[in-house]
């Protein structure tokens, strides 16, 4: 009897234990005024697919923007205060992104989110971020649902919204190939919806012969190619993340088809999808063949491409990822992870050396237009409309690398907006390579 | 069979023989303690908690099936998602208030799951786990194919639900969603535990002990399977439900393959058969991927080697509980206890 009694409180006490060590880390620094900020710190938080179907490529992203601040950090960082990043791996699963943001805002009490990377993954806490007043900066994705500034007053885009591309995209094939069938392949998504989006504001209706989506996280984009190739495409645009855009041209090869490709400037950084070209043929395609497989896609940048060696910016940028990101390679993951970066401490200096959660984000409605950097287009931040660049430049891969060509284009999400010329001079970088507003 | 015995002995000796008053003695003194735990913890581990008590409702319907009844099932995961779909497509778009749709939810799993039971009930061993398995990969799937419906990919969200106002201003969004979950869970406690220790869960463990001896004693053996398999199905349910109460989102994504092997890793490493196990287990499952998270963060390694660490410790823990305690945590603690009262005694 005595022992039974026992074994009913070893249990009891079994799970006290359970729930007492659940309960624990929730009482770190909760005392100072602003979240995540001492008079020597900053901390921002993000989500990252770190594996998962989005890891080849954007898994690259966040350490090189660690790479960016820990330059920064080691030149005093910004007001005295060092940029710290903690990355959480979501593996674009949006229930995973949920908990891991709640856990950075609520338990780690960081300053705001930074570069949570993924549309469908975002989507699910910027209600919850605005809702805490939560900075949200610079979000990885070209959503056109990151433009709301009024409903969304923290949450801020950065990259071109996808609409912008596609329009940009839509109008050089109308152009330039006026009459012929075009195919679209584009992730199920407010990504691909975007994309296509724009682009069927350029191309007329008649030449748009087929679109199909493709669901992230399969694994066989064989039904949407064999229906694309039976429409008589002769262009195939596409809004696909890397690993798919590799899949894509590996399945069309294989089906001896090989269209002109267009896409996504998120979907073609050539060393990621040539090295997943080798990944997935399990390397029957080897890195050289790979390049020569996307060889001429044709798609848009704003940056200054990853492989333009005589771009200051550049020269800068692998520099610094060279010495802080000690084995990752230079490419347009990397460039883009430094770029994001240094927007964040162009942002943080504008909110000047009192800074709150608040003055941050009135710093990128009130200035943020006017900022200058490795950017070729103007940011359209304002209180009313949160996007980011608001146009790319046509571009085009070459021999592994990316060249531009033609002028920089700007344009407003809305159909119907024109397209226009941006006649903007280029910004270069200062000479200690950290932004001065 | 002795061991569930002799476990429910304390409780038994408190509040005598009857197994409702004995179920009513724990839903009361759990509750009482989920209350006060509660009430203590912050935000961010108040919606932990609320996590693990949507775990233990699926784990404590799946310890019922596997455990009692002998049938292994790869697909509730995919049951979850159902229930999940259900309720944010009540709220979100017919506009329905949060508790009926959670008995929607659990209506509506039911229902999916007897054609499932019944098939499960006419397959064996690798083969039912294969059937399982082919549903909870093509289930979620279904919601790419109506886009319209299911949002496709980008799937569905609704409002985080919010306190009613009588539990005052400062009373915090994440500690509603505990209580949801907790009597969500503290049904599911109530239903199991009546259930295994009735005359049906008697007859499920004679099924898993020897299915010809048990029809030989006059068990309806398909239909016992067939019933252990709906159950659970409710269970997985209502879990799905509480699931968008915590996340306020369903997608394909959220209810992953993983999802499914994960279930039936906790209730295996928790301790099959029991809802103690079932309870572990859902710990397991909340804390741990946090845990591994945070010791792979903590090592400074490459970012390669810190993504994919916590799964490396995720499969070691796995291995050595396994191999310390193959009747998982809640047998290997018992057998701890026992030890512990058999040394004390010789003390004596």
């Amino acid at each position: 009897m005595r022992s039974r009694r026992k074994r009913g409180a070893l249990a009891v006490a079994a799970i006290a234990t359970v729930i007492t060590v659940a309960a624990c880390g929730s009482s770190n620094n909760t005392n100072v005024a602003v979240p995540g900020v001492t008079a020597t710190s900053i901390t921002f938080g993000t989500h990252q697919p770190v594996t998962g179907p989005a890891a080849p490529g954007y898994s690259l992203i966040a350490p090189a923007s660690q790479a960016y601040f820990d330059y920064v950090n080691a030149h005093g960082g910004v007001f005295g205060r060092k940029i710290y990043l903690t990355i959480k791996n979501d593996e674009y699963n949006p229930a995973t992104t949920v908990t891991d943001v709640r856990q950075l805002v609520l338990q780690d009490h960081v300053f705001g989110i930074f570069e949570g990377l993924g549309t469908p993954t975002h989507e699910k806490v910027v209600g919850f971020l605005n809702s805490e007043k939560v900075p949200d900066m610079f979000i990885a994705s070209g959503c056109p649902c990151w433009d709301a500034g009024t409903t969304q007053p923290y949450s801020f885009g950065w990259q071109p919204n996808y609409t912008i591309e596609g329009k940009v995209l839509g109008q050089y094939i109308a152009q330039h190939f006026a009459g012929q069938k075009i195919g679209v392949l584009y992730q199920d998504d407010d990504f691909g919806g975007g994309g296509l989006a724009g682009i069927k504001d350029e191309v007329p209706a008649k030449d748009l012969v087929s679109e199909q989506p493709y669901q992230s996280g399969t694994t066989s984009l064989a039904t949407q190619v064999t229906a694309l190739k039976a429409s008589g495409a002769k262009v195939l645009v596409e809004f696909t993340v890397p690993i798919y855009t590799a899949i894509a041209r590996l399945t069309s090869y294989t089906l001896g088809w090989n269209p002109q490709l267009v896409v996504s400037n998120v979907g073609i950084d050539p060393p990621t999808v040539s090295g997943l070209l080798a990944a997935v043929s399990k390397n029957k395609v080897s890195a050289a063949a790979g390049n020569a497989l996307i060889n001429g896609t044709i798609t848009d940048g704003y940056l200054p491409s990853f492989s333009d060696s005589s771009n200051p910016w550049v020269t800068l940028f692998k520099g610094i990822l060279t010495q802080y990101d000690k084995g990752a390679p230079w490419d347009g993951n990397t460039e883009y992870g430094i770029a994001n970066a240094y927007t964040l401490v162009q942002a943080l200096e504008a909110a000047g050396k009192n800074l709150t959660r608040q003055g941050l984000v009135n710093a990128v409605d009130n200035d943020g237009a006017s900022w200058t950097g490795p950017g070729l287009v103007p940011f359209r931040y304002s209180t009313t409309v949160h996007g980011g660049y608001s146009g790319v430049q046509m571009a085009k891969v070459v021999d592994g690398g990316i060249t531009a060509f033609g002028p920089v284009l700007v344009t407003q999400p809305t159909a119907g907006t024109p397209i226009t010329a941006y006649t903007g001079t280029p910004a270069t970088p200062t000479a200690s390579g950290i932004p001065s507003n | 069979m002795s061991a569930l015995r002799s476990r429910t002995a304390p409780i038994e000796n408190l509040l005598g023989r009857s197994t409702l008053l004995r179920s009513l003695g724990l839903v009361i003194v759990v509750g009482v303690v989920l209350y006060v735990v509660s009430g203590q913890l912050g935000a961010y581990n108040q919606s932990q908690l609320a996590i693990g008590l949507y775990y233990f409702a699926v784990l404590a319907g799946l310890t019922m099936l596997i455990g009692s009844s002998g049938q292994v099932s790869l697909g509730h995961g995919a049951l979850m998602a159902v229930g999940a779909y259900t309720v944010i497509l009540l709220i979100g778009k017919e506009g329905w208030a949060l508790l009926p749709a959670l008995v929607a939810a659990v209506v509506v799993t039911t229902a999916v799951g007897i054609p499932m039971g019944i098939a499960a009930s006419r397959l064996r061993g690798p083969y039912l786990a294969g059937a399982t398995l082919a549903f909870a990969v093509g289930l979620p799937a279904l919601a790419n194919q109506f886009p319209v419906t299911f949002g496709g990919s980008n799937g569905l969200v609704i409002n985080p639900p919010l306190p009613p106002s009588w539990l005052g201003a400062t009373f915090s969004q994440e500690e509603w969603w505990a209580w949801i979950c907790g009597l969500g869970a503290l049904l599911v406690l109530f239903v199991v535990y009546n259930l295994s220790h009735s005359g049906l869960g008697r007859s499920l463990r004679a099924v898993r002990d020897d299915e010809i001896a048990a029809s030989l004693c006059g068990l309806r053996v398909p239909r016992l399977q067939s019933l252990a398999f709906v159950i659970s199905a409710a269970c997985a349910g209502l879990a799905g439900g509480l699931f968008v109460v915590v996340l306020q989102l369903a997608t394909p994504e959220s209810f992953p393959l993983q999802l499914s092997l994960a279930l039936l890793t906790g209730v295996v490493v928790g301790g099959l058969g029991s809802l103690w196990g079932a309870a572990f287990g859902a710990a397991l499952l909340t804390l741990l991927p946090g845990w591994s998270n945070d010791l792979s963060s903590s090592l400074s390694l490459s970012q390669n080697v810190q993504g994919n660490l916590p799964f490396a410790i995720y499969g070691a823990v796995l291995i050595v509980v396994m191999l310390v305690w193959p009747s998982g945590i809640s047998g290997g603690l018992r057998a701890l206890a026992k030890a512990v009262s058999t040394t004390r005694r010789r003390d004596l």
